[in-house]
């Protein structure tokens, strides 16, 4: 599973780090979403399709699927 | 349907809310306007994630008359009513200081905090007053030092925030309240161009991007959303956990918890009872209703939180239930930039008072706590408790 990340519809609402801390994060400057790693590892898919629906701007999706 | 509705019982949203089951609904607004209101989960979700959906004052009509807006634009600054990009460029000046990382950072404080309350509980009582001595002063002192602001002012701030938030209050009387916290920001960033300190609003300052309007609207945007929010889910949520004696000992005796413990009271209490309103700038279609153009959507996050097709038995407060994907800090653009500072102040605080005072107990009767039902933020105004 892999994901994309967009950092200019994000809005740094956080639900992504909070909910899938293993592939997202944050940066310093201005709270936007960062991807940790390539490819999202089997334990932490569950979680990403979480953040998947509770991300509210929109700013990730599966990279297998267009918006 | 129209508002005002009135509540049947203290925890649980109007009846008539769930007289339909249809998603979307008509809706009389307090002018005439024939527009509707949301009661869905995913309806709601998809208004509020829609950006045809406008959020800016002009367009609104009012779900009560005392609520129409004064004549004149939004304050600058005041990003929550505005629409993208002036939000985007807005927001983005604020989102690195609310990071899940810096929030868990101030972990420490929080808890150190909560423990000063609760000594103060201690000397005082039993019995006392859970909202005056601990569910408002922990977000009020923690938004303060966030932003710069001195906690010794907070009985003015205090005062004009919850008179802004009073459903009765007249357009009048907000539109004053509102000059009165914007001119004491005012007098703040003056102080701070001359004595920078290491805080937010500081940091505004010296962005530089930023003119003194703007910083004092967003001053006083995030003033009032850091103190009324939190302090409402503290005092509600705490009276919630008393009258379900087996989800507070839960609460209290199994850490592993309250991560989501939080997020069900959220869920279960959505103290945002009164709007979000949007109005559709095109014909939208939601749950296969039409919604045309300049037609004012209503929400009711109370009544969409308890989506039965959402949440499974959506009248039950159950901690241990998955209750993320409650709309209680909103979805879309517009979602809760303080969310992650909210969740972890109750993540601290409800385990610190349940742990302190393992015997709390109301000091009155259930049905003589003073609920906020002519508050905008759902909540108590006092919760006397016993220990």
């Amino acid at each position: 599973m892999k994901v994309n990340a967009d950092r200019g519809v994000c809005i740094g609402a956080g639900m992504c780090v909070l909910t899938a801390p293993l592939v997202f994060d944050q940066d310093e400057d201005e709270g936007l979403v960062l991807l940790k790693v390539a490819e999202v590892p089997p334990e932490a898919e569950a979680a990403v399709a979480r953040a998947l629906t509770l991300c509210p701007s929109g700013a990730i999706t599966r990279a297998d699927q267009t918006r | 349907m129209t508002y005002p509705m009135s509540r049947q019982r203290t925890f649980d949203p109007p009846d008539e809310l769930f007289d339909d089951p249809a998603p979307v609904q008509p809706l009389t607004f307090a002018d005439g306007h024939q527009g509707w209101l949301v009661t869905g989960h995913a309806a709601g979700r998809a208004v509020l994630a829609d950006p045809r959906f406008s959020t800016n004052p002009q367009r609104l009509h009012p779900l009560l008359m005392s609520r129409r807006l004064p004549e004149g634009e939004v304050p600058p600054g005041f990003f929550l009513r505005m629409d993208a990009p002036d939000h985007t460029h807005y927001r983005r000046l604020l989102t690195g200081q609310f990071t899940v990382r810096r929030m868990n950072l101030l972990r420490s404080r929080i808890e150190e905090i909560a423990a000063d309350c609760l000594d103060d509980m201690e000397r005082e009582g039993p019995p006392t007053d859970l909202v005056r001595s601990f569910a408002l002063p922990i977000p009020s002192l923690v938004i303060c030092e966030l932003l710069g602001v001195p906690y010794e002012d907070r009985e003015q701030f205090q005062r004009d925030s919850s008179q802004l938030l009073r459903l009765e209050s007249s357009p009048e009387e907000m539109a004053a309240k509102v000059g009165d916290l914007i001119k004491y920001f005012y007098t703040l960033i003056a102080r701070k161009r001359v004595e920078p300190e290491n805080d937010m609003l500081t940091g505004l300052i010296a962005g530089g991007e930023l003119n003194d309007d703007e910083i004092a609207g967003m001053g006083f945007l995030l003033l009032v959303a850091g103190h009324e929010t939190t302090a409402n889910m503290l005092g509600l949520g705490t009276f919630a956990l008393l009258q379900n004696p087996d989800q507070l000992a839960i609460v209290r005796d199994d850490p592993s918890v309250i991560d989501n413990a939080v997020e069900e009271l959220l869920r279960y209490l959505s103290i945002i009872h009164f709007g979000p309103t949007r109005t559709a700038t095109e014909d939208v279609t939601i749950a296969d209703t039409l919604i045309k153009a300049g037609d004012c959507v209503a929400l009711s996050i109370p009544a969409a939180n308890r989506d039965p097709a959402r949440f499974p038995d959506p009248a039950v407060l159950d901690v241990r239930r998955p209750a993320s994907g409650h709309l209680t800090f909103g979805h879309g653009i517009h979602q809760c930039l303080g969310q992650q500072l909210a969740r972890i102040e109750m993540r601290v605080a409800y385990p610190a008072l349940l742990k302190r005072l393992p015997s709390l107990r109301l000091a009155v009767p259930a049905d003589e706590v003073p609920m906020r039902t002519d508050m905008s933020i759902y909540g108590v105004h006092s919760l006397r408790v016993a220990w």
